[in-house]
């Protein structure tokens, strides 16, 4: 194959490739900062390029790769339809907007004071591996690299999060580490229960045989999947690690992590939910409780809290609720407003705590007790803060509203006493988020300094500028909410309308292979059991 | 089509009873070390699962070595590999973590939540959790307050514009 006749499905493993080998040579270049900035913004950069390229390509069709020319079942295949396109790319435009705050911050030269013989500059490294773990999971279309995806991820991110190895971040990310490792455990655990019942890995193939597996066992790797990604989502009973860990690490690591690690949490539930269990109402029943109790402890949670990062950790925990309430509603519109949801709450979120970062420079802390008279002093960062938290709260026209009311307007659609109860919970979540928010908003740029906050303290004007960039995005994310919504609505009909089978099995379903064992004759021939897979075109 | 004996042998099922549980009981503990251990058996005892997953235990899964019905499934062994790798890296980082730990404060124990030491220390106190401005007592009347308050309408402040301006009209 010569460079020349490179098809649309060449793009799709790239997000993955592209920042894997780019903190190779960053890893090469650790003692030459700057060529290792050079290196991870174009990597992140084409990231974004080819994410966008995704989002329109996929609008027409599913892309397959099989990943080493080995077709689907037997090999490995990524999958990018419009929803793992719309995450993906919305993801990189995130990933590049910290990055770039991060490079205006040095956020290795900050640990570097603080430990000096802490090797930092690991820190755009683990950055790109971490933005290949997270891209890898939206693309994989098989439950074990699914998990290898979330491992990579959460390998860097056990490092970004004890970066520098203070008292305080190792504290916290013992605690981190250990829940994470647990959920992964549970994860390989149902992986192992799924391949014992029906002997394939392949999610296209599992939405296939997973009908006729007994419902017992079914139920059993149904909840076992749910709690894994529940952990990683950070859903009610299994949150309490997330407002914990995450204000500890730097702005930037924080407000990633947050845009990004709970979301692929919630990702992994919707294609799962809907692709290898689309219907089990007894789960969406449970799953709705789970949503209410998400919203409701993680918002009471953020209103007694006094430090900003803090409470913005518990509104984080909070608005998972609302994605598992649209996934729970398991409607096309519910799944649409869950979708709609997931891009405008990663946005505002990595916003708001990028705004943080920057009012924690100016003031000199976070701590609601501490802060005061801001909007006098930086008038501008007042305006950065109060627009993504207005957007937070769901105030009309702001695009979280819109995300809401697609909810609340599905809840009542579906009807019955769990809906209703759970378009009331959000309401009420809504009005606590704005409640929760305007006290630190009063407290942080309206009250009298309770000490006095240099002021002629600066802000870098390059860490100003991504979080403008990403402030304007939300507001974009308003301004164009039609177009957005509707791709939101095809990527939900996209995924139930078995489109994603048809992509990875064209031309018909889940040819030949049978039982485990049996793939294997096959596998010594590459072509074998799928002849016409979109990209096999004979043998390597 | 071949009927393939996917029983399970008993002592791995047994093996797997064994370091689930062990696994588990060490995962509850304090020590990071502990935790770690116990992560390592629990880790152990699910790849003994996903190869309980594979069926029975067969011949290389070699063309031309092995015939077809008495291959053992090679890809329950390439997921395996997988998670030992993964879980050998995640080994190194939490011993890592662990040797910090004790650098720093002399034992490798997982510490309590900020939030619970806070709210244990102003319970030990016995004081609320909060303080509200508002019911602070000044021990004046409610119009003594706003008489002694300044005052936003008065002139002197060039800084409020528009609420001058608002007055005027």
């Amino acid at each position: 194959m010569s460079w020349f006749d490179l098809t649309a499905t060449d793009l799709v493993p790239l997000p993955v490739v592209l920042p894997l080998l780019a903190a190779g040579l960053a890893l090469a270049f650790a003692r030459r900062p700057r060529v290792q900035r050079v290196v991870s913004v174009v990597a992140l950069a084409g990231v974004l390029a080819v994410g966008v390229a995704l989002l329109v390509l996929t609008d027409d069709r599913t892309l397959v790769v099989d990943v080493g020319n080995w077709a689907a079942p037997v090999g490995i295949d990524l999958v990018a339809d419009r929803l793992s396109a719309l995450m993906v790319t919305v993801s990189s435009f995130v990933l590049l907007c910290v990055l770039l705050y991060s490079l205006a911050q040095g956020v290795s030269e900050e640990a570097e004071e603080e430990t000096s013989s802490i090797p930092v500059s690991i820190y755009h490294p683990t950055y790109l591996v971490l933005a290949a773990g997270v891209c890898n999971a939206f693309l994989a279309g098989d439950l074990f690299n699914l998990y290898v995806g979330f491992e990579i991820l959460l390998a860097a991110s056990y490092v970004l999060l004890t970066l520098g190895g203070t008292g305080e971040r190792i504290r916290a990310g013992s605690i981190y580490v250990v829940v994470a490792l647990l959920s992964s455990i549970v994860f390989l655990i149902a992986i192992a229960l799924t391949y014992a019942a029906t002997g394939t890995v392949n999610l296209a193939q599992l939405s296939e045989r997973l009908p006729d597996v007994e419902p017992g066992t079914r139920l059993a790797i149904q909840l076992l999947l749910l709690l894994a990604f529940g952990i990683k989502a950070a859903m009610f009973p299994v949150s309490a690690w997330l407002p914990d860990s995450y204000p500890t690490a730097p702005a930037p690591v924080t407000a990633v992590f947050a845009g990004l690690l709970t979301k692929v949490g919630v990702y992994a539930i919707l294609r799962t939910q809907t692709l290898l269990f689309p219907t089990d109402p007894r789960i969406d029943q449970g799953l709705m409780w789970v949503a209410l109790l998400t919203m409701l402890v993680g918002i009471l949670g953020a209103v007694a809290q006094d430090d900003i990062k803090r409470l913005l950790s518990f509104t984080l925990v909070s608005h998972i609720g609302y994605m598992l309430f649209g996934i729970a509603l398991a409607t096309q519109p519910g799944t649409a407003a869950a979708i709609f949801y997931v891009v405008h709450h990663i946005t505002v979120q990595t916003a708001l705590f990028l705004v943080v970062g920057l009012v924690e420079l100016r003031g000199g802390s976070t701590s609601l007790d501490r802060l005061g008279g801001l909007a006098k002093l930086a008038p501008g960062l007042a305006i950065l803060f109060f627009v993504p938290a207005m957007n937070l709260a769901g105030i009309p026209p702001l695009s979280g509203f819109l995300g809401k009311v697609g909810l609340v307007e599905d809840g009542v659609r579906t009807g019955g006493f769990l809906a209703y109860t759970l378009v009331v919970g959000s309401v009420v979540t809504s009005l606590l988020t704005l409640y929760a928010i305007v006290k630190a908003w009063n407290k942080a740029f309206w009250q009298e300094a309770p000490q006095e906050i240099e002021a002629d303290a600066r802000v870098p004007r390059g860490m100003v500028v991504p979080t403008g960039a990403l402030v304007a995005f939300g507001l974009a994310l308003t301004v164009f909410a039609g177009p957005l919504y509707s791709y939101a609505d095809r990527a939900a009909a996209a995924l139930r309308d078995g489109s994603y089978v048809e992509a990875v099995f064209p031309g018909g379903h889940d040819r030949g292979v049978g039982e485990s064992n049996e793939s294997v004759p096959k596998a010594g021939a590459p072509t074998g059991p799928a002849e016409g897979v979109s990209t096999g075109e004979g043998t390597p | 089509m071949n009927v393939l004996d996917t029983t399970p042998a008993a002592v791995l099922v047994l093996a797997i009873g064994v370091l689930v549980t062990t696994g588990v009981y060490l995962l509850l503990e304090r020590s990071l070390t502990r935790v770690l251990i116990g992560f390592i058996l629990l880790g152990n005892g699910i790849n003994l699962l996903l190869l309980v997953a594979g069926g029975r235990a067969g011949g290389a899964p070699i063309l031309g070595t092995t015939p077809l019905w008495h291959m053992s499934d090679p890809l329950v062994q390439a997921m395996i590999l997988t998670a030992i790798v993964i879980t050998l890296g995640l080994t190194a980082f939490v011993l890592a973590m662990a040797y910090r730990s004790w650098q720093l404060h002399g034992h490798d124990e997982v510490q309590d939540d900020v939030e619970d030491r806070r709210i244990a220390r102003l319970a030990a106190k016995n004081e609320p959790s909060f303080e509200d401005a508002d019911a602070v007592e000044s021990g004046e009347t409610l119009d003594e307050e706003a008489a002694a308050t300044r005052d936003e309408t008065d002139d002197d402040i060039g800084g409020t514009g528009d609420r001058t301006g608002g007055e005027a009209r």
